[in-house]
């Protein structure tokens, strides 16, 4: 098992020793493909504007059985008490990747079990051959939840929560979560993230939607300032079925929102949008790749990002019409605001097209706050830093004004707040 | 250039129906031995007569395009090219001066024939010497690079009066040592990728154009291509100065013979741009496409890059590209003067088997630059196109200014057209804007024209047109007429 560790270089080194214990025909089929490829560097075109780097900066231990209980319940109390509808829908709570029953609140109306219970056995949508932190998922996964709403059935609203609490030496978690909607099921989910200490966050997520069932699912990640995070979410869409999403990055050194979404049946929906507000040395990547597999799908995208200090945003959008998708209706819109000189964005929309008989169109802009804008509100007595303020702020919201379950709107707008005002005092 | 302005009748009388210009001029060549090693750098850099730097220059760019690798990144899939399987060099067997056209080669004639040129434009590229008295003075003037030497070049007294430089650029390595060796490579680094550096190591001609300070340039500059023997690559080289406030305009056009086996074409063309100079640089490429089962055809790798060095100054790509079997081609601007301009005007058609991968790169380095980019993308039949473009705006670039716009227009279901724009800013003073849309010809435009009677074909020749017109207003006048007319030949059979 011992020569596992000498074939990783790089990034991937910094789990070599984990990864030398691990069993199962499953995980190790995982660690084979990533030796063959191991994590992707630069050169490669997915991960051409983000780098891997600051992974190989330490190894990343397993989490321990043991965690401070008290600052898990303080991340937590912070998350629940923004908003009052949130402090009683039900939760699912996952610290350093593992479910904790003390702290959730068990939804009812559907059925919920955990990867820690089961043996692991991995869908065909996130293959670790064709993802690298998908297979590093796939041979470290501890634990996860495995959603399952019947058919017809509205499950309401619920949250899926993961809190990282790390000390003094740097932890990993893998978690894997499964949401399947049934035929004409429904579910608002959002899913919260939040932590402390130096860690790695490496969830992956399957999502499968049936036939005229609605998710309506909202990601608002403020991970601590010394995480790394990269979400990889897979996403199945069938007929008439529709998946509605946004994305709101706030926190973590190194995140990457990652989405692979497919309509695979006529008359499918979706919705990837998100936003960002990074500052400091952040990198906040947003990536994605919706698959039209299907004729008369609808694709919707747009993607916000408010950049400041030496932060960096990157969004990678692609849009593939296959060419049985005709009547393809595809939409993309990524824009960016550069508060600071030291700023940086890079983007790439990309539409990939093989129907004809489809209307695609992608736009992108890049720039600063508009003086005229700045100088209406200055010239009617608005200082400066208000007036830039209120730019900033509305430019946001006018991405949060797409999220569709409103409850999540209104949480997203009150997290962003508390975010705001939070740098305003570090300034 | 006339060359392609034939009408569809006179195409028909040559037997040629598919693909206009292809036929092969049987005049004997000087061939190189197959495969390239150092000694064929050496031969080809003495056959030339070239001084010891620059056969230098050509073999630092040799070993290092020895170590390096064929780019993979574009959209585009051929069968491994084996580099050691072609001649790297090739002459027309040389004439002295005719003195009639009675005298020139009468294959060589019968080329210019087919291709359309007025006779007594086909004296002046023949090198046939005028008589006394006359003085044909056609507001073109033209450097045909008939394979790989430049056979004769026109109205050069014209412009040597104007103090213009317009020359084979072997004859320029002869007669202006000093400016090429000060500007060669000096925007396409020997080693900048792998084309190009196999194009430093065997390029055996091209256009060299000097512009001295202030000289507005009297005649729009041209120059067009045949690739003409078989198993030649073409290794073009091509290289513009324009020095402060001058100004040029340069066409370049393109036919080939038609032939069964795959042709490399891996041209290099260098544009620098002084203080409020502009450069205005105009394509029509129609090599051989290959045939409907994409048998054939011509492998167009080229390096276009234009530095904007001075303050103000400005270079303008227009491109029409209907031919080559494969396109992988980014003319690109170098914004480096404060307040410099870069602009991109692209049409690419693609049908049967083609496939192009082709764009642009903008990089804002001076403050105040801007760039315009317009790409129109037409697929057809089972061909693949694709839009790679890139803009970047580096940290001192405040004030830039960027505005894209790619359209792409898909006919028939199994074509397929992609955009993939890179855009990275790192000034938060910079602008950017970027739309693309992807569609096809809407039915009630198809059926508004067919209701007036026009055909099918002349509907989407139309429509085509139009959704082309922002960059064909582009081209000069000339050059207008014969692309629109390249594009309905282009398209023809796509439909119905």
């Amino acid at each position: 098992m011992n020569a596992i560790s000498k074939d990783m270089s790089g990034p991937l080194s910094s789990f070599a020793q984990r990864l030398n214990d691990v069993e199962g025909a499953e995980r190790q089929a995982a660690i084979g493909a990533l030796l063959r490829t191991g994590l992707p560097d630069r050169h490669v075109e997915a991960w051409k504007y983000t780098s891997l780097r600051p992974l190989s900066a330490q190894e990343f231990q397993a989490p321990p059985a043991q965690y401070d209980a008290a600052q898990a319940k303080s991340l937590l109390d912070n998350l629940l008490s923004q908003h009052d509808a949130v402090q009683t829908l039900p939760r699912i709570v996952f610290v350093n990747g593992r479910f904790v029953k003390d702290l959730s609140l068990l939804p009812e109306g559907m059925d919920v079990s955990f990867f820690s219970q089961k043996s692991l056995t991995v869908d065909v949508q996130a293959s670790p051959d064709r993802d690298p932190l998908v297979a590093l998922n796939t041979a470290l996964v501890e634990d996860g939840a495995i959603l399952h709403v019947a058919k017809g059935v509205d499950a309401g609203r619920m949250l899926l929560i993961s809190l990282g609490v790390a000390g003094d030496t740097a932890i990993s978690f893998h978690p894997r979560h499964s949401v399947v909607l049934e035929e004409g099921a429904r579910l608002c989910l959002l899913s919260l993230s939040a932590g402390v200490g130096p860690y790695f966050h490496n969830p992956v997520t399957e999502v499968t939607v049936g036939e005229s069932a609605k998710l309506y699912h909202t990601t608002l990640q403020t991970e601590g300032m010394q995480a790394i995070a990269l979400a990889t979410t897979y996403v199945q869409v069938a007929g008439h079925g529709v998946y509605n999403s946004f994305a709101l990055g706030l926190g973590s050194l190194l995140s990457r929102h990652e989405v692979h979404a497919r309509l695979n049946a006529p008359h499918a929906q979706l919705h990837v949008n998100g936003a960002q507000n990074l500052a400091n040395h952040q990198v906040g990547d947003i990536t994605s790749v919706i698959t039209h597999a299907a004729s008369d799908c609808i694709s919707r995208q747009t993607v916000r990002n408010v950049l400041d200090g030496h932060a960096r945003g990157v969004f990678q959008g692609k849009v593939l019409v296959e060419q049985v998708a005709q009547k393809t209706d595809g939409y993309q819109m990524n824009q960016a605001l550069l508060l600071s000189e030291n700023a940086e964005i890079d983007a790439k929309p990309e539409l990939e097209i093989y129907a004809d008989d489809v209307r695609c169109s992608h736009g992108a802009t890049v720039g600063a706050l508009d003086d005229d804008q700045l100088f209406y509100m200055r010239s009617r007595g608005v200082p400066e830093a208000q007036a830039r303020h209120i730019l900033i702020a509305a430019f946001l919201d006018e991405a949060l004004s797409l999220i569709e379950d409103e409850t999540a709107q209104e949480y997203c707008r009150a997290m962003l707040a508390i975010h705001f005002s939070a740098e305003r005092k570090a300034a | 250039m006339p060359a392609v302005t034939e009408t569809r009748e006179a195409v028909e009388k040559l037997g040629q129906s598919t693909y206009k210009w292809g036929f092969e001029t049987d005049i004997q060549m000087d061939l190189a031995p197959k495969g390239l090693n150092e000694d064929i750098v050496r031969l080809i850099s003495a056959r030339k007569n070239e001084p010891e730097w620059l056969l230098e220059w050509r073999l630092t760019a040799f070993r290092k395009w020895q170590s390096m690798k064929e780019p993979t990144w574009a959209k585009v899939s051929y069968p491994p090219i084996d580099y050691q399987d072609a001649h790297y060099y090739a002459a027309p067997r040389k004439k002295e001066g005719p003195k009639s056209l009675d005298e020139v080669d009468p294959e060589l004639l019968k080329t210019y024939e087919k291709l359309g040129i007025p006779l007594h434009e086909q004296a002046l590229l023949a090198g046939v010497e005028l008589p006394e008295g006359e003085t044909a003075r056609p507001p073109v003037a033209v450097d045909a690079v008939f394979d790989s030497v430049s056979v004769v070049t026109t109205f050069r007294k014209t412009l040597e009066e104007a103090g213009v430089i317009f020359c084979p650029i072997s004859e320029a390595v002869q007669e202006h040592p000093e400016l090429v060796r000060k500007y060669l490579g000096s925007v396409v680094p020997v080693a900048d990728n792998f084309y190009a550096a196999l194009n430093s190591a065997v390029f055996t001609d091209g256009s060299f154009v000097y512009v001295p300070k202030g000289v507005r340039c009297p005649m729009e500059l041209s120059t067009y291509f045949r690739i003409n023997a078989r198993n030649t690559g073409q290794f073009e080289r091509t290289l513009i100065v324009v020095e402060d406030g001058a100004s040029v305009s340069y066409l370049e056009g393109c036919t080939a013979p038609m032939r069964d086996e795959n042709q490399l074409h891996a041209a290099v063309v260098e544009l620098v741009a002084m203080e409020d100079a502009s450069i205005k640089y105009s394509t029509v490429q129609n090599w051989y496409p290959g045939d409907s089962e994409g048998r054939g055809g011509i492998y167009n790798f080229v390096t276009k890059r234009g530095a904007c060095r001075g303050a103000r100054s400005k270079i303008s790509w227009t491109q029409v590209e209907t031919g080559s079997a494969i396109t992988w081609k980014y003319p690109s601007c170098i914004l480096q003067g404060d307040g410099s301009v870069g602009e991109f005007y692209s049409v690419a058609v693609t049908n049967n088997c083609q496939q192009a991968d082709t764009g642009t790169k903008m990089i804002h380095i001076g403050r105040n630059t801007r760039s315009t980019i317009i790409a129109k993308t037409i697929s057809a039949g089972r061909s693949d196109s694709t839009y790679r473009g890139l803009v970047r705006v580096q940290p001192k670039a405040s004030g830039a200014r960027n505005f894209t716009q790619c359209d792409s227009l898909l006919i028939g279901d199994e074509c397929g057209a992609h955009t993939v724009p890179y855009i990275e800013s790192r000034n938060m003073a910079a602008r950017i804007e970027h739309e693309a849309t992807t569609s096809k010809i809407s039915e009630d435009q198809l059926f508004y024209c067919r209701q007036r009677g026009l055909s099918e074909e002349d509907a989407v020749g139309l429509i085509v047109n139009g959704f082309c017109r922002d960059v064909l207003k582009e081209l000069p006048m000339e050059f207008a007429v014969e692309a629109q007319k390249l594009l309905q030949i282009s398209l023809e059979g796509s439909v119905g």
